[in-house]
């Protein structure tokens, strides 16, 4: 599915005033172009200034605005979105830099009628209590079973050298997930969350 | 933001040709750049995105060494089977590194060009930067200075490098390969990090029309007795106060050689050349780790706030030095 959109939005609508550099810019170097983005299956055809990060592309230009900006500079998690497979922060990302990737949100990876076995874990362990930071949360650990069954180190990990299955304790989810911060506080559920989908998962 | 141009360089030379405009900036993971664009610090006005060029290879090299591409990305870089198994201080000191989600999306060379997290530098309402405007003053020195340098600042610049990666890289002798229209430049880690002086403004010694294209390590003797070790004020996703990168080459209980490089504590990782002399030809028993802990700080000059990182560098050290060596 191509989906054209006609009402393209000003994201910023001047520089900030900060701005001071006197460098000798083209006829508009910035301006829009078109941008082409694969987001949960379906094909955007879109027109972005080079500028615009890939979470306020998902967010205000196609409307999928389950991925969350919380601080908008790679401090919180809450934009975590998978591209090719693989977690990342969307804030420090530009969409113009992704064409050509599968990127996946929350809106992706299950609805009400049939959830994803990690939205469903959140749900039944209490994992949020908000629920801002849940689509972020939900999409890294979603990136980190997939880390964690490719044998992949992480800090908590006791000898990098010795190689063999990951073993997901409670030290390791919560190093593992450490890039999602919740304000709530409600790590124990989701500590529980996501020890509890992956063992469903396996 | 500032608006900019982007171009995407299909060839390693289309990118080299790019960075000829003084204007123009690589864009590899971004995590560092375009945080540093939303704040206005850094504004350039092109970016030449090099994230599709063929540099993310990880190699064993047929000498035992190894060519890392400056476009592998950190994670895959922590775990790779041969830097697991031949670097494991450089393993471990990428995963001690920002979170995954960063470490998906940050680059070996982008790791090596971070800018410092200087609360000084990164807010531009702070109007003296000698980093960020050459000539303005340096506010760390005068207001709170927790996170800053004990060792090798000047009057101009007390901020510290940020990386875990390129303290890990400067213990295992590490070498940046450089291409540009003149050519390919290879300036080893303990060079290519500068001290402030002067001129606080340039971290690296790379030039502006340089791209990195590699880190290549010698075979390391130090796989078995390595040790990263991160002292900071959260458990995880947080920046250094103290790192310790320790390596040993011990033989029987004496120490061949060793490596001892300090993180957060300077303009660039630190290697504390006088503390590993404390402990070659030595057994590593408690006079060899004391006599390297203090050694490790010679010449500390500590500021207001931070003097308890010397402290702290210190008992580092030793305990680096003694988890290396019972591994």
């Amino acid at each position: 599915m191509t989906t054209a959109l006609a009402h393209v939005p000003p994201l910023i609508a001047a520089d900030n005033n900060l701005t001071t550099s006197s460098t000798p810019r083209a006829a508009d170097p910035g301006a829009p172009r078109r941008v082409r983005l694969s987001v949960n299956g379906h094909d955007y055809d879109l027109m972005l200034e080079p500028r615009v990060t890939l979470l306020d592309a998902l967010r205000e230009y196609i409307g999928l605005a389950g991925t969350k900006k919380g601080c908008d500079r790679g401090q919180c998690g809450a934009c975590t979105v998978l591209v090719d497979d693989r977690r990342i922060n969307s804030c420090l990302a530009l969409a113009v830099a992704h064409e050509g990737h599968r990127i996946r949100t929350i809106e992706g990876l299950g609805d009400a009628a049939e959830l994803h076995p990690m939205q469903a874990a959140f749900i039944e362990h209490d994992g949020f209590q908000c629920g801002y930071c849940t689509p972020g949360q939900i999409c890294s650990a979603v990136g980190m079973l997939s880390e964690a069954r490719a044998d992949t180190v992480s800090a908590a990990t006791a000898d990098v050298r010795r190689r063999g299955p990951v073993e997901l304790t409670d030290a390791e989810i919560r190093e593992r997930m450490s890039g999602n911060l919740c304000r709530c506080g409600a790590y124990v559920g989701i500590v529980a969350a996501v020890r509890d989908a992956a063992s469903r998962m396996k | 933001m500032r608006a900019f141009d982007y171009v995407r360089a299909a060839r390693i030379d289309d990118a080299i040709a790019a960075l000829a405009d003084p204007d123009t900036r690589c864009l590899a993971g971004g995590t560092n750049l375009l945080d540093l664009m939303k704040g206005y610090v850094e504004q350039p006005a092109r970016l030449v995105d090099i994230t599709r060029l063929p540099l993310a290879d990880v190699q064993l090299l047929p000498d035992g060494g190894m060519r890392i591409g400056a476009l592998a990305a950190n994670s895959d870089l922590a775990n790779d089977r041969n830097v697991r198994e031949r670097y494991p201080l450089l393993s471990q000191a990428l995963v001690s590194g920002a979170s995954p989600q960063l470490r998906n999306m940050a680059t070996v060379g982008g790791n090596l060009l971070q800018r410092t997290r200087c609360h000084y530098f990164t807010d531009v309402a702070f109007d003296a930067c000698n980093k960020r405007r050459p000539g303005s003053g340096c506010a760390a020195r005068e207001g709170p200075n927790r996170i800053h340098a004990i060792l090798g600042a000047s009057e101009q610049c007390i901020a510290v490098h940020p990386s875990d990666m390129c303290v890990a890289l400067a213990a295992l002798d590490g070498v940046v390969e450089t291409r540009s229209r003149s050519g390919v430049r290879r300036i080893p880690m303990s060079e290519f990090h500068r001290l402030p002086g002067t001129t606080p403004e340039r971290d690296t010694e790379l030039r502006h029309d340089e791209l990195i294209v590699a880190v290549t390590l010698p075979p390391s003797p130090f796989a078995a007795h390595s040790r990263y070790l991160k002292v900071r004020d959260r458990a995880s996703y947080e920046f250094a106060l103290v790192s310790v990168a320790a390596a040993l080459d011990l033989t029987g209980d004496r120490v061949r050689d060793a490596r001892i490089v300090l993180g957060g504590v300077a303009h660039r990782p630190w290697r504390a050349r006088s503390a590993e002399q404390a402990l070659v030809g030595r057994p590593l028993d408690d006079a060899a780790v004391a006599a390297a802990a203090a050694a490790a700080t010679e010449g500390a000059r500590p500021y207001r706030d931070n003097a308890f990182k010397v402290t702290l560098a210190q008992r580092a050290v030793a305990r680096a030095l003694r988890e290396a060596a019972s591994t």
